[in-house]
């Protein structure tokens, strides 16, 4: 509460300072390449940032870590580099591209369904009753994560549960947003992706929860790039990341704390 | 008479050489970008690594549907496009020009917008999507949608081609050909069909072309299912989220496929 007090007075002080550096000092651009889905998180958080470091700006390049990987080998400039996916900033790391990578969040698959469809299906034992499901291609980090929860779920729901998912399959995406349209616009009945991406559809589909012991959970590693122009200013901005005040849109926008393994 | 060489036959001589060099010089620029990308696609592969992309279980399916699927679509466009385009080439209402218009309107559409149109007209919630449902058709995620999807895409360029063509023709033969006694099924068989032939079939090559990189309407409105609706520009696109060198394979095969129809076609149209 005490804190709360102070915020106007710091917002004051930093504006001052702000005001006061920027005819000081050239303004400094944190390039950050973020996963598409950390998107608005990001912009949330690079307000603050910017209100926290005067003269600081922060660019944001927002695509599939894919690309933002594929951009990077091929010599863009960037401070800092959030990746939805382990792989691509574990082979950025082995190629010397970022230093000492660090997971910050995590997110989780859950079953969206259309509308209407609720009572239906209610568990992710339900799916085999949906007469169209739409997934992600097993090529895309969704669709590997999908094939691997069936193969979970096998276990509690019978070992052709895979199989018996897999007829009623209807299209293999190729990106988690094309999925949530197809449920959203009412085409399929049911579909696997990300909580993040469930809840940014606000009502349109109903959420159900995979348990977690079926569920597998996708680690969001963050890492200042060896050669980020900025390495201090990228330094703070991974540092807001993983601070409470960073936590809480995070949170909001359903990202969780990883699991202790 | 002075010495030296007239106004007329010096200026004559600047433009012989400035006029090929303006020529090549553009013309090349235009080729270089076409050409670079293509050749860059074929020759950073080897043989042996090209080999064993073609061998990757999403090329034998795809390349069997793509070629289904755009048969199918040219087949659609021409058979329902050629009519269009004898009825719109002979109307001068405004009415009819507009329908014009709106006819081109896919080419402008961003192809995922396009995918989503389709959706909203013959998907389970669509403006018919109700009356398919109760004749029991289901159309998004069958190969029936991906046809749709490419001749939605396709259909413009050879309508256009084909309605400039029929404007085109001397209007007085038809003339002639009415004034002989001549009914209009006979007029548009025995004189305009085979006068507009070379057009007609140059505006069919460009659509197929068009339905054969056709993707993101298939996409959002057919989806993605190997051997049902993944054509080959979808997968292609899979293959690019897993493996480059199987995505540049299946390119390649897309480049040289395209390029034979093409020319198969331009030699049929001289003959």
């Amino acid at each position: 509460m005490r804190h709360l007090v102070h915020y106007p007075l710091v917002a004051l002080l930093a504006s001052f300072l702000a005001c006061r550096s920027a005819a000081a000092a050239p303004v400094q651009e944190l390039v950050v390449f973020e996963a598409a889905s950390l998107k608005d998180v990001f912009a949330k958080l690079a307000r603050r940032f910017e209100r926290d470091n005067p003269g600081a700006k922060v660019v944001a390049n927002a695509a599939g870590s894919q690309e933002l990987r594929a951009q990077i080998e091929h010599g863009a400039s960037a401070d800092v580099m959030a990746s939805a996916d382990r792989k691509q900033m574990d082979a950025l790391a082995a190629q010397g591209l970022v230093a000492a990578p660090s997971v910050f969040t995590c997110n989780e698959p859950v079953v969206v369904v259309r509308a209407g469809l609720a009572s239906v299906i209610r568990a992710l034992g339900d799916l085999p009753r949906a007469e169209r499901i739409v997934i992600g291609a097993p090529e895309v980090p969704i669709g590997a994560y999908t094939v691997q929860i069936l193969r979970n779920g096998a276990a509690k729901h019978g070992a052709d549960f895979p199989a018996r998912v897999q007829a009623k399959v209807a299209s293999r995406e190729l990106n988690v947003r094309q999925v949530l349209a197809k449920v959203a616009l009412g085409e399929a009945d049911a579909g696997v992706v990300y909580r993040t991406d469930a809840i940014a559809a606000g009502g349109k589909v109903t959420i159900v929860t995979i348990p977690p012991e079926l569920n597998v959970v996708a680690e969001y590693p963050i890492a200042v790039l060896e050669a980020a122009p900025h390495r201090e200013l990228a330094r703070r901005w991974i540092d807001l990341v993983k601070s409470p005040a960073g936590a809480a849109p995070l949170r909001e926008a359903g990202f969780a704390a990883c699991p202790r393994r | 008479m002075s010495a030296g060489t007239p106004p007329r036959e010096r200026r004559n001589g600047l433009a012989a050489i400035a006029w090929p060099a303006a020529l090549g010089l553009l013309s090349g620029l235009l080729l270089l970008l076409v050409l670079l990308p293509v050749a860059g696609l074929l020759f950073t592969s080897s043989p042996g690594r090209l080999l064993r992309g073609l061998a990757d279980p999403l090329v034998g399916p795809a390349v069997r549907l793509t070629v289904a699927t755009t048969v199918a679509s040219v087949v659609v466009i021409v058979a329902c496009g050629t009519p269009l385009a004898w009825v719109l080439a002979r109307r001068r209402h405004r009415l009819w020009r507009v329908l014009e218009t709106v006819i081109e309107l896919p080419v402008v559409l961003p192809p995922a917008v396009a995918g989503v149109a389709l959706l909203l007209a013959f998907g389970r919630r669509g403006l018919l999507g109700p009356t398919l449902g109760a004749l029991g058709i289901g159309l998004p995620f069958s190969t029936a949608a991906v046809v749709l999807a490419q001749s939605f895409v396709a259909a413009p360029f050879y309508v256009q081609a084909a309605i400039a063509a029929f404007r085109r023709l001397d209007a007085d033969l038809v003339l002639v050909a009415r004034t002989l006694g001549a009914s209009w099924p006979r007029v548009f068989f025995t004189v305009a069909l085979p006068l507009s032939w070379p057009a007609l079939a140059g505006g069919a090559a460009l659509s197929w072309a068009r339905a054969l990189g056709e993707f993101g309407a298939t996409l959002m409105f057919a989806g993605n299912l190997g051997g049902r609706t993944q054509t080959l520009p979808l997968a292609i696109y899979t293959a690019l989220e897993s493996d480059l060198q199987t995505a540049q394979s299946l390119s390649i095969i897309l480049v040289v496929v395209a390029f034979a129809l093409l020319v198969a076609i331009r030699a049929g149209v001289r003959r």
